[in-house]
């Protein structure tokens, strides 16, 4: 067991809190990320993943916790988007490039006075990289309570978004408001990516949000069951992560450790090409 | 300094000349994706002890050609995200095993425009030759493949073979930029300027040089105020693309809300 599992493990304090913040982030992730994948909003996402950067930075320049800087930042961000005009799909993807390019230069700004200020600049690979065996043991009742928001409000609106984002004009047709939907959906989408940019960093946060839901959307195209089998896929990716990474203590060439957030993205590519390669195989067979 | 202008005046032209093909093909999230994905390379030259922008060379090519394959079948905006994520994370384990000092992943990141060295001149304005000589050349069959995609499928123009052309462009502007003013922010310059000029005009020549003439007042404008506030130059640039990008759109709506008057 000791050549699977490194000693220390299953005892380990920092481990027990990644485990539990890992499996809350993927299972948001994998609701609001399907979502994601049926708008074809995968940019919106990384946009604002990135754009918690500036959150990141922010707060560090406040000297506040990053998760507030990372969840305040992105639900800006979201309503910036929307007046810069996201619920439009032409030109979409201008306007949230412009609103990411802002961001950037904001956190280029804050990165740069907390470099000048505080004297950390190790902030920038901590914010951009992030680890989840960092993460503070009393965050986890405002994550689970975040994620539990995040989840109520996607599950609330789950049919009309369903509509919305499938056929705007008959959702429009049946008395939806398409924009107020879009609109609550993106506060959930800001709100997840800030759940996965504490997991995995924030660059490689859309990894957790897109990787998983696309995979599930391959296997099966019933969006409930797709949630369900994307939550397994995340949670899986994101244990095997912290699991890869905690034995990589003692792995070449330096013996401190591989970073979590390498594990967890190539876990969930592996995914994502296996599941490719089951829905060709499955499509051969119909025929 | 006279080198960091030199430099920005290419960079600006080369970033002002693709970005108007990402504005017409809607391709913002690749001219992200790929830049931003090419920080690996970087990071692993300096690992291995290679030069910068034969690492930043090699893994904006291999990006461009991997999202350019994973979308073949799939939705695009998925594989770009996904060979993005890849990319990153392959930079993260080399900064991580490298141990690098951070202030150098900060200016892979943000660039460090005003630290130019004029040994950095010769390659840069190479590959910017390479990138307006690849347009020039691809002009027609580009322009056609991105407005009409339908006419230029009968007209014998491959639509994947377009798309890797264009995503080849995009890594070899990425290489040449990215020196200079970062992984982040050549994305910033790709679309903001592009973008206001797209709104201000449809005819595509105007809008080619209206974008290239856009992105030199960003640069120009972001070098100055960056050297009299001691202010990073990626938040100017940040900024003054977006304040261009408002004006740009405040001004066609209310150009089109005044027409919209003459007729009632």
């Amino acid at each position: 067991m000791s050549f699977l599992v490194a000693p220390g493990f299953w005892s380990s304090g920092p481990v027990g809190t990644a485990v539990v913040v890992g499996a809350v982030a993927a299972a948001v992730s994998a609701a609001v990320g399907v979502f994601t994948v049926i708008r074809g909003q995968s940019f919106a996402g990384e946009a604002l993943a990135d754009i918690n950067t500036t959150g990141g930075s922010a707060a560090y320049l406040a000297g506040v916790g990053p998760l507030w800087g990372f969840v305040v930042v992105a639900l800006v961000a979201a309503g910036a988007m929307e007046l810069a005009g996201v619920q439009r799909p032409r030109g979409r993807d201008l306007a949230t490039g412009v609103v990411l390019g802002a961001g950037l230069g904001l956190a280029a700004l804050f990165l740069y006075l907390n470099a000048t200020t505080h004297s950390t600049t190790g902030a920038a690979v901590t914010i951009l990289f992030g680890s989840i065996f960092t993460v503070d043991g009393s965050l986890v009742a405002p994550i689970i309570v975040l994620s539990a928001a995040a989840l109520v409000a996607i599950l609330a609106i789950q049919r009309p978004l369903l509509l919305s984002s499938l056929h705007a004009e008959l959702a429009a047709a049946r008395g939806i408001h398409v924009r107020r939907i879009g609109a609550l959906y993106l506060c959930a989408l800001a709100i997840a990516v800030a759940l996965c940019a504490i997991t995995i960093g924030t660059i490689l946060s859309t990894a957790l949000l897109v990787g998983p839901a696309a995979s599930a959307l391959r296997l099966t195209k019933s969006p409930g069951r797709a949630i369900l089998c994307a939550a397994l896929i995340g949670t899986a990716a994101t244990w095997l992560g912290i699991l890869l990474a905690y034995d990589s203590y003692s792995w070449p060439p330096s013996g401190q450790g591989w970073p979590v957030s390498f594990f967890v993205v190539m876990t969930i590519l592996v995914a994502y090409l296996l599941a490719g390669l089951v829905a060709a195989r499955r499509r051969r067979a119909v025929r | 300094m006279v080198n960091a202008w030199i430099i920005a005046t290419i960079v600006a032209v080369v970033a002002g000349l693709v970005g108007f093909f990402v504005v017409i093909r809607g391709a913002a999230f690749v001219a992200h994706a790929i830049p931003n994905g090419s920080f690996a390379g970087a990071a692993g030259a300096s690992l291995v002890g290679a030069g910068t922008l034969v690492g930043l060379g090699v893994f904006s090519l291999l990006g461009a050609v991997g999202i350019g394959l994973l979308g073949r079948r799939g939705r695009q905006d998925v594989a770009t995200a996904l060979g993005l994520v890849a990319m990153l994370a392959t930079g993260a384990l080399f900064v991580h095993v490298s141990a690098a000092y951070a202030p150098a992943i900060y200016s892979l990141l943000f660039g460090e425009i005003l630290g130019v060295s004029s040994s950095a001149l010769a390659p840069t304005a190479a590959l910017a030759g390479a990138c307006a000589v690849a347009i020039a050349l691809l002009w027609r069959p580009l322009m056609l493949s991105s407005v009409l995609p339908e006419v230029a499928a009968a007209r014998g123009v491959s639509a994947f073979g377009m798309q890797l052309a264009f995503l080849a462009v995009v890594a070899l502007a990425t290489t040449m930029t990215v020196p200079v003013v970062g992984t982040l922010l050549i994305f910033t310059l790709m679309v903001g300027a592009p973008a206001a000029a797209r709104s201000l005009t449809a005819r595509p020549l105007r809008a080619l040089a209206l974008s290239v003439a856009l992105a030199l007042a960003t640069v120009w404008g972001a070098i100055a105020a960056s050297y009299a506030s001691n202010w990073p130059v990626g938040f100017f640039v940040g900024a003054f693309s977006a304040a261009c990008f408002a004006a740009a759109r405040t001004w066609t709506a209310w150009r089109r809300r005044g027409l919209d008057w003459v007729i009632r």
